[in-house]
C-alpha cells in the first residue's frame, strides 16, 4: 500500500491520519487485533494489539510501511532474536514473531505499563537515584555477560514499572559483542553483523560512546554501553533534588565517560558495583580518597556504632567526674 | 565474618579497654590490674559470643540491643556479686553501667553486622 507524499487539498493533520491508517498492521485476525499506535522510531512502530487466542493485550512492532527490506527487516529479527535471547526481569520478553500479509516482519513482546525515565527521576534525592540508577544496570549487565552490547542506552529506551521495576527497550540496534557469541545464539551470520562495519554509526548524540560517535564499530563493546551509562546517570543527577555532587560520585562519573574505552569500566557490573559501594559508604573503585575523607566515610558507614562508643566513653568520664566529686577530700 | 565471631572480637576489646579503665575510676585496684583486665576481657568475649549467636538466630535490632544490655547487665552484676562475697567495695554503677552499655553496643554491632553470603 502506498500513500502519496503530498496530495494536493488535505491538511497536515488529515494527511498523518491517512498516513497512520495506510501504515496500520494487518496481522492474521484470528490471532492478533490491532488497537492502537503507542510508539513510533525511525526503524518501525509499536501497536498496541489483543492477543485473541490469550486474551491479553500485547506489544506489536512492525516495520514501516516501504522500509527498506533487506537490513531494516534483518534488524527486527534481530532485535526479536536478542530479546528472546536475553530472559531478564529488566528486559521486555518475546512473545512471538511472524511476518504480516504485506510482507512486513513483526513481533510481539509483552506490553510494558511504566512511566518515562524522566518522570520517575524528577525531584528525586540523589540517593534515589543512585539505587534506581544500579537497577538500569542489572539487564545491562546480564546483557554483558551474554555478549550483547545494546548501544543505544538513553532515558527514553528506560521504563519504569508501576511496582519499581526497570526495563531496558529498544534492542534493535544492539550487537554481538563477537561473532561466536552470534554464532551461539544460532543467529544468521547477515543479522550478525548488520551496522557493524566500518563507518556506520548507531546511538543517539550525546549518549554514544566517542568510538561508537566515529563509526569505529569494531571497537564498539560493553565498555560503550558504559560510557552511555555514565551520560545517563549524568542526567538522571541533573533532574535531582539534591545539589552537589560528593567527589567519589563525580570519579565514577569521570572513569565511565573517559574517552579512552580503556579507562572505563569493562561492563555494566563494574560501573553498577562501584554505584553500589558508593551507596554503602564503602571505598569506591573511582576515586583515591585522602585520610579526611577516609574519616568522614568510615563514620557515615558506621555512624550510630560510633556514637554508641562515644556515649560509653562519655559514660566512663562522668563516672570518673562523680567518683572525683565524691571521693574524701575531693 | 559469622555473628558470633564478630560478637567474640568486639566484645574482647571492649572487655580490654572496660577492664583498663579501672586504673583510673579505682586507682586503688592498680596492684591487681591484671586480674580486672583478664576478667573484664573474659566477660567481654562470652558477653560478646553470647549476644553475636543470638543476632545469628534472631534478626531484629530492638531486640538484639535488648538481649546486648541483658547479657551485658547479667555478666556485670556476676562481677559486682563476686566483688560483694569477696569483701570488696561492690563499685556498682563502675561496673553495672559500663557493662551494660557494652552488652547494647554489641547488641546493636551484630545485628547491623552483614554477614558475607556463601560463594555462588
Amino acid at each position: 500500500m502506498t500513500v502519496p507524499s503530498s496530495p494536493p487539498g488535505l491538511s497536515d493533520d488529515a494527511l498523518r491520519r491517512l498516513r497512520d491508517a495506510a501504515e496500520l498492521p494487518e496481522p492474521d485476525p484470528s490471532r492478533y487485533l490491532v488497537l492502537e499506535r503507542i510508539g513510533r522510531g525511525g526503524m518501525g512502530a509499536v501497536y498496541r494489539a489483543r492477543d485473541v487466542l490469550l486474551k491479553r493485550d500485547v506489544a506489536l512492532k512492525v516495520l514501516h510501511v516501504g522500509a527498506d527490506g533487506g537490513d531494516v527487516a534483518a534488524r527486527l529479527t534481530q532485535e526479536a532474536r536478542t530479546l528472546a535471547r536475553l530472559e531478564h526481569p529488566g528486559i521486555v520478553p518475546v512473545h512471538d514473531v511472524g511476518v504480516l500479509a504485506d510482507g512486513r516482519p513483526f513481533y510481539t513482546m509483552k506490553l510494558v505499563q511504566g512511566h518515562p525515565l524522566d518522570d520517575v527521576v524528577r525531584g528525586r534525592p540523589q540517593a534515589d537515584l543512585l539505587r534506581l540508577f544500579s537497577r538500569i544496570c542489572e539487564p545491562m549487565a546480564f546483557a554483558h555477560s551474554r555478549g550483547v552490547v545494546h548501544r543505544d542506552v538513553k532515558p527514553q529506551n528506560v521504563m519504569v514499572g508501576e511496582f519499581g521495576e526497570v526495563l531496558v527497550l529498544d534492542w534493535g540496534v544492539s550487537k554481538w559483542a563477537s561473532a561466536r557469541d552470534a554464532h551461539d545464539a544460532a543467529l544468521p551470520a547477515a543479522a550478525a553483523g548488520i551496522d557493524t562495519g566500518a563507518g556506520a554509526v548507531v546511538g543517539t548524540r550525546g549518549y554514544m560512546a566517542p568510538e561508537q560517535a566515529r563509526g569505529d564499530s569494531a571497537n564498539v563493546d560493553s565498555r560503550a554501553d558504559v560510557y552511555s551509562l555514565g551520560m545517563l546517570l549524568t542526567h538522571m543527577l541533573s533532574l535531582s533534588s539534591t545539589r552537589g555532587m560528593p567527589r567519589p560520585l563525580s570519579a565514577i562519573l569521570r572513569k565511565a565517560t573517559s574517552v579512552e574505552p580503556a579507562a572505563r569500566y569493562a561492563d555494566a557490573e563494574a560501573l553498577a558495583k562501584d554505584v553500589l559501594r558508593l551507596l554503602a559508604a564503602e571505598r569506591v573503585q573511582a576515586h583515591r580518597e585522602n585520610f579526611l575523607e577516609q574519616t568522614l566515610r568510615l563514620y557515615r558507614r558506621h555512624r550510630t556504632l560510633v556514637l554508641l562508643v562515644a556515649a560509653y566513653l562519655l559514660v566512663r568520664l562522668i563516672l570518673l567526674l562523680w567518683q572525683a566529686n565524691t571521693a574524701p577530700g575531693g | 565474618m559469622k555473628k558470633p565471631l564478630y560478637g567474640t572480637i568486639l566484645g574482647g576489646v571492649l572487655g580490654i579497654f572496660d577492664g583498663l579503665t579501672a586504673l583510673a575510676s579505682a586507682p586503688e585496684t592498680a596492684p591487681q590490674i591484671m586480674s580486672i583486665v583478664l576478667g573484664s576481657t573474659f566477660k567481654g568475649l562470652l558477653a560478646g559470643f553470647l549476644i553475636g549467636y543470638f543476632a545469628r538466630k534472631v534478626k531484629s535490632l530492638p531486640l538484639g540491643i535488648v538481649f546486648g544490655l541483658f547479657v551485658g547487665f547479667l555478666l556485670a552484676a556476676g562481677v559486682v556479686w563476686m566483688n560483694v562475697a569477696s569483701g570488696q567495695p561492690g563499685y556498682y554503677w563502675q561496673i553495672l553501667l559500663p557493662g551494660s552499655l557494652v552488652g547494647l553496643i554489641v547488641g546493636y554491632a551484630t545485628q547491623r553486622h552483614a554477614e558475607l553470603a556463601p560463594q555462588r
